[in-house]
């Protein structure tokens, strides 16, 4: 078990316990808990700092509170106690008209995709800029070649139900990533591809981190996280300990 | 790879698709209670219009007329008494015509009530003389009392206020009975338009959901549901004002000049009014399905 007290300073290739953060985190977690409804915390005691630029990934077994961590940080979810900052504002005193602008800064792929079954390929993977305010005509070739990118490229029109899990996958990836995000977090993002794509894909993520995105990544896929050698922070009943 | 590696170009010409899901069979069952609602809102104007220019009619007829009965003197017969009173009375300023109504006229008038033919002969029928006033300075009843005394003539003047009243009185009535039944209609509609954008957000949770994590403000998508039930609104609101029209077209048709009924002088101008229908049925569902979103959408976490 770890240190209730103990911060996990994750900044650059530096994930180590106590380091004081170069700059001011991206995110940062102060003492939060979570808890759904009236049930015992699944998350506890969490303190956590992710500089801007860095690269995580984020293990633990099922249940441990992964996906509860990522909620808490793309927003879907508050904290039941603790502090939690995110590009320097404590979330818990937003006003709901102030979250959006910090969800467009934030690029999810969710364990289950989550795409629109009534938007095509196309159409999902443009809704974060379309959301944006742009113009088609200033995103339209950038999904396109992402789309291709993702090896979607002969399924721009297709409707999400009648993709594989695979391309879903995929598709969930191109969406998350396509307005450049400053945060980009993933729940099991290689769970239904080879290890090829897994790999390809794995150098997206590498590569929206080298453009300056702070990247978390929940994954089981153990080979992936050795291959990528990247810190991981590891979940255990709710709590985090050192990877 | 590029897109131009792409099986097609098609990318080039791509249009953002809506981001609600098209209609389904909910939208359509709320289509058809709006329809309803609207050709229900489209007759009650209908009524509204005509009951109003029927009661206009029979108040303008009442107030440019007055009746007077006569009770002839002794040693006068009643049809001599009635010429007196009318040659008296036609002098009078703000009296277009006064006119003594014979026997026959008078019987004429009793008819609706004792049938053709079946007035005895000995039956005393009241003598009548009838004055038409002049409408744009009609004369009081004061000026034809006094006429009648000065003529020595005893009548009694029914200048028919009292029927004016009950007339305007049941005008007022019938305007206020349409009106109360208009707004009925149109918060009926609300209601309805609010329980579908209820239901609507319920299914389409997940859409939601990835707008608002994507970054969609709540007045956007509250925007989205907003123009649906609009546009949906706006088409049912044509087809109920449409179908309104043509029954009363129908009736028009069948009434002739006079309208459906004396009651209902239908005119068909008066099919006009339903024109603004799909504009206010859109404006009504726009306004309850965004305070419904909103309301919603601000009660999520």
């Amino acid at each position: 078990m770890s240190d209730p007290s103990m911060t996990f300073n994750a900044g650059g290739d530096d994930a180590g316990a106590d380091a004081a953060p170069a700059q001011e985190a991206v995110v940062r977690f102060e003492g939060v808990g979570m808890r759904y409804g009236r049930s015992p915390e699944v998350l506890r005691d969490i303190n956590l700092n992710l500089a801007p630029g860095s690269f995580h990934f984020l293990t633990g077994a099922s249940g441990a509170g992964k996906s509860s961590l990522l909620k808490l940080i793309y927003l879907a979810h508050r904290q039941s106690r603790g502090l939690i900052h995110l590009f320097g504002q404590d979330v818990s005193t937003l006003a709901r008209g102030q979250m959006p602008p910090l969800r467009r800064r934030i690029g999810v792929v969710f364990q289950e995709f989550r795409l629109l079954d009534h938007l095509s390929a196309f159409d999902n993977v443009a809704l974060p800029l379309r959301l944006s305010g742009e113009a088609p005509d200033q995103y339209r070739r950038d999904v396109a070649e992402l789309l291709a990118w993702v090896g979607l490229g002969h399924r721009l029109h297709a409707m999400p139900p009648t993709l594989s899990g695979g391309e879903k996958q995929r598709l969930a990836i191109a969406r998350a990533v396509v307005n450049r995000p400053d945060i980009l977090l993933a729940d099991e993002p290689t769970g239904n591809v080879d290890p090829e794509m897994s790999l390809r894909l794995l150098r997206l993520f590498v590569e929206m981190n080298r453009l300056g995105a702070t990247v978390l990544i929940a994954s089981h896929d153990q080979q992936l996280v050795r291959q990528s050698g990247m810190p991981v922070l590891h979940l255990t009943e709710g709590r985090l300990v050192c990877g | 790879m590029t897109a131009e590696a792409s099986d097609t170009q098609s990318w080039a010409a791509w249009r953002p698709a809506p981001l609600l899901p098209l209609a389904d069979g909910r939208d359509r069952a709320l289509a058809f209670v709006v329809a309803t609602l609207c050709f229900l809102a489209c007759i009650t104007v209908f009524c509204l219009l005509a009951s109003g220019r029927a009661a206009e009619g029979w108040g303008r007829e009442l107030s440019a007329s007055a009746t007077v009965q006569i009770r002839p003197k002794a040693g006068e017969t009643g049809s001599d008494a009635a010429a007196r009173a009318a040659e008296a009375l036609a002098g009078v300023k703000g009296v277009s015509e006064a006119q003594a109504l014979d026997r026959a006229a008078a019987e004429k008038l009793l008819e609706p009530w004792l049938g053709k033919g079946n007035i005895p002969d000995d039956l005393p029928i009241p003598h009548l003389v009838t004055v038409e006033l002049d409408p744009k300075a009609p004369a009081k009843l004061a000026d034809l009392n006094a006429a009648l005394t000065q003529a020595g003539i005893d009548g009694v003047v029914d200048d028919h206020s009292h029927w004016l009243k009950d007339v305007t009185r049941a005008g007022d009535i019938a305007r206020g009975l349409a009106l109360g039944a208009g707004l009925l209609v149109s918060a009926a509609a609300a209601a309805v338009v609010a329980f579908a954008t209820r239901a609507g957000l319920a299914a389409r949770r997940d859409v939601v959901e990835i707008l608002h994590l994507s970054g969609a403000r709540d007045s956007f998508i509250a925007g989205l549901f907003q123009t649906r039930f609009a546009l949906l609104a706006a088409r049912a609101g044509a087809y109920g004002a449409a179908t309104a029209m043509a029954a009363a077209a129908g009736l028009r048709l069948i009434g002739g000049d006079d309208g459906f009924t004396p009651v209902l002088p239908l005119r068909w101008t008066d099919l006009l009014a339903a024109l603004p229908c799909p504009l206010l049925a859109a404006a009504v569902a726009a306004v309850s399905a965004r305070r419904t979103a909103m309301a919603i959408l601000r009660a999520e976490p």
